[in-house]
């Protein structure tokens, strides 16, 4: 195939312990150590590879958000991505805007395969792979643990409930990646060098027309009710005595 | 009023038990009139199953080969073409439910809501973000079809003992064969299946190999317990992927979680955070695990796990 289209997205690393603003309108975010998406690291090294592999010709990363995500598509141009694109926007859409936006850059860019991250680490949603694919009216793949690509068509190992299921789809699809497709490689400090000069461009959110959705309106941020830490004890037979006291064995 | 469809999960044979609970928050919903749907290859086996549940207005069956297997974008525009009736459509947070509701929604031009944990009217509902960290308050618009996962963990399965008429219904929409399912690998044991079981045992990295995760097997056989796994312990292969626990694994809510060398990591504990009682067994002190257990013991699990296997008699 041509091309493999992989989104990534700028989120709060997961090293760290998100709060919530005092005045409970958000989560702070200011000065927080900000990362690809793990999700989306994996699914560029799948690209990645299916492109060292001579399954492709063409790598390219693409972000939908602030000036800022440059970075993080940097970073993916370091990784060995050819080329990236930025969606600008000032807040971040809601998931089904951003898979219009991300159908609008795939009847652009024409991919064979889009892979994207299973879910994004900071909302938890696990939308939008389904959402494109749904738009595109192409097949999806979500939760993959391996892919194999045949000709026009994929073979997907999916991570499910029961335990692993295959499809096979044809292509153009959607895959999403999950935690045990690869492990990312690490970025070289050559690579960061190179990866200056690969073209990054920007595109204005607007003028791709991705219209307006249903909004869901975020009304208030809380912490969670805390577990409490509860007791120590010393030895087996304090163990079950404990259980024993709380009617668990 | 909210008339809402939960979409059932099942093998063909027997209703999942996240169709209950899923109900059980669209129950919860003030003057809630709920529909289930099947769609199946033959559906009668669930459907008989899904008619019994408590709170059921009607089942309704949608039968077609092609439905044998769960395929998202299959199963998708066969609910559009019956959403047209409904302000809601529910099915649960699992991988069953993640992979189909997005679909649904963006066939049906809305935002999807994941992972509600709580209802607050018929259109305001409450979920998780963060692995957990944060708690969010939604507000979906009014004029618009509510499309949701529900996190299972948070709720309990309605009861039996209804009788909901069972009514057959075919939806004429042309249904893609560019998905095409090929195989399933279940992990077949005679233990409790870890998302409903009300005990459950966990090994993390510390089990250092397949083998030593004998121990936890014989501690959850004594205990007639489910087996679970931290994702150090599922990556490094001594357990089957379905075992994971946690904010990309499973979310569970036993009434005991015995956490067996598991530090405790946020995206683990977002897994657990519903448990009734949490114990840890550690030999670190300071593990992270230790400031949410309600029981914790530091030392050797090598040490303590046969001795407290032996002591269970
Ligand atoms: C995007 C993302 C998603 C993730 N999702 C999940 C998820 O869903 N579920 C999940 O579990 N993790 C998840 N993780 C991984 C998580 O961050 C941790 O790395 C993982 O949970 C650690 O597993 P562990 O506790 O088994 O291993 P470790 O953190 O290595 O802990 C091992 C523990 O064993 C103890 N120990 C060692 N030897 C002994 C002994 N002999 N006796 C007693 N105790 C001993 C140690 O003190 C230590 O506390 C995710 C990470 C990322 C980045």
């Amino acid at each position: 195939m041509d091309k493999i289209l992989v989104g990534l997205k700028r989120v709060v690393d997961y090293n760290v312990r998100v709060r919530v603003k005092s005045d409970g309108s958000g989560v702070e975010t200011d000065g927080v150590k900000m990362s690809i998406n793990p999700f989306d690291e994996i699914a560029l090294e799948e690209a990645l590879r299916i492109k060292e592999a001579g399954g492709a010709n063409e790598v390219v990363v693409v972000s939908i958000g602030s000036s800022e995500a440059q970075q993080q598509l940097r970073t993916g141009l370091a990784m060995g991505a050819d080329r990236a694109l930025l969606v600008t926007c000032d807040e971040a859409p809601d998931v089904l805007t951003c898979a219009r936006l991300l159908l609008e850059i795939v009847n652009r860019e024409q991919p064979g395969l889009v892979i994207l991250g299973k879910q994004a680490i900071d909302d938890d949603n696990a939308q939008t792979g389904q959402m494109l694919a749904a738009l595109w009216g192409r097949p999806q793949a979500t939760f993959a643990s391996r892919i194999e690509i045949k000709g026009d068509t994929a073979t997907v190992l999916r991570e499910v409930d029961v335990g692993m299921e295959t499809i096979e789809v044809d292509l153009p699809a959607v895959i999403t990646a999950d935690l045990r497709l690869n492990e990312p490689r690490y970025v070289k400090l050559p690579d960061i060098m190179k990866a200056k000069k690969k073209p990054l461009e920007e595109i204005a959110m607007a003028d791709l027309g991705a219209g307006d959705s249903p909004e869901i309106v975020h009304t208030a941020y809380e912490p969670p009710v805390a577990r409490e830490r509860g007791v120590m004890v010393e030895d087996v037979s304090a163990l079950l005595a404990a259980l024993k006291d709380k009617g668990l064995v | 009023m909210a008339k809402i469809l939960v979409i059932a999960e099942h093998d063909g044979s027997i209703l999942n038990p996240s169709t209950a609970k899923t109900i059980a928050c669209a129950a919860g919903i003030e003057g809630a009139d709920i529909d289930v749907v099947v769609l199946a290859a033959d559906a009668s086996a669930v459907a008989a199953e899904a008619a019994q549940l408590s709170s059921v207005s009607r089942v309704l069956t949608v039968e077609n080969a092609a439905n044998e297997h769960p395929l998202a974008v299959v199963l998708a525009p066969q609910i559009v073409s019956l959403a047209g009736d409904y302000s809601h459509v529910f099915g649960p947070s699992n991988t069953f439910g993640k992979d189909l509701m997005p679909t649904v929604a963006a066939l049906l031009g809305v935002n999807q809501i994941s992972d509600i944990m709580s209802t607050h009217g018929s259109h305001s509902f409450k979920r998780p973000i963060y692995a957990g960290n944060v708690i969010v308050s939604l507000q979906a618009p009014e004029d618009s079809i509510v499309v949701a996962t529900v996190r299972t963990a948070s709720y309990k399965a309605v009861a039996g003992g209804n009788s909901a008429p069972v009514e057959s219904v075919s939806v004429d929409v042309e249904l893609p064969t560019h998905t095409r399912f090929v195989g399933q690998e279940a992990e077949s044991s005679d233990r409790p299946d870890l998302q409903t079981a009300s005990r459950v045992v966990a090994g993390g990295r510390a089990l250092g190999s397949a083998e030593n995760f004998d121990l936890i097997y014989a501690l959850a056989d004594k205990l007639g317990a489910g087996v679970g796994a931290s994702r150090a312990a599922v990556d490094a292969e001594y357990v089957p992927n379905d075992t994971q626990v946690g904010q990309t694994g499973k979310i569970i809510a036993p009434d005991l979680y015995i956490a067996i060398g598991i530090s405790g990591a946020i995206q683990h504990l977002t897994g657990i955070k519903d448990a009734g009682t949490i114990v840890a067994i550690n030999k670190d002190e300071e593990a992270p695990i230790f400031e949410v257990a309600d029981i914790g013991m530091v030392g050797d699990l090598f040490q303590i796990v046969p001795e407290l296997t032996e002591a269970l008699g």
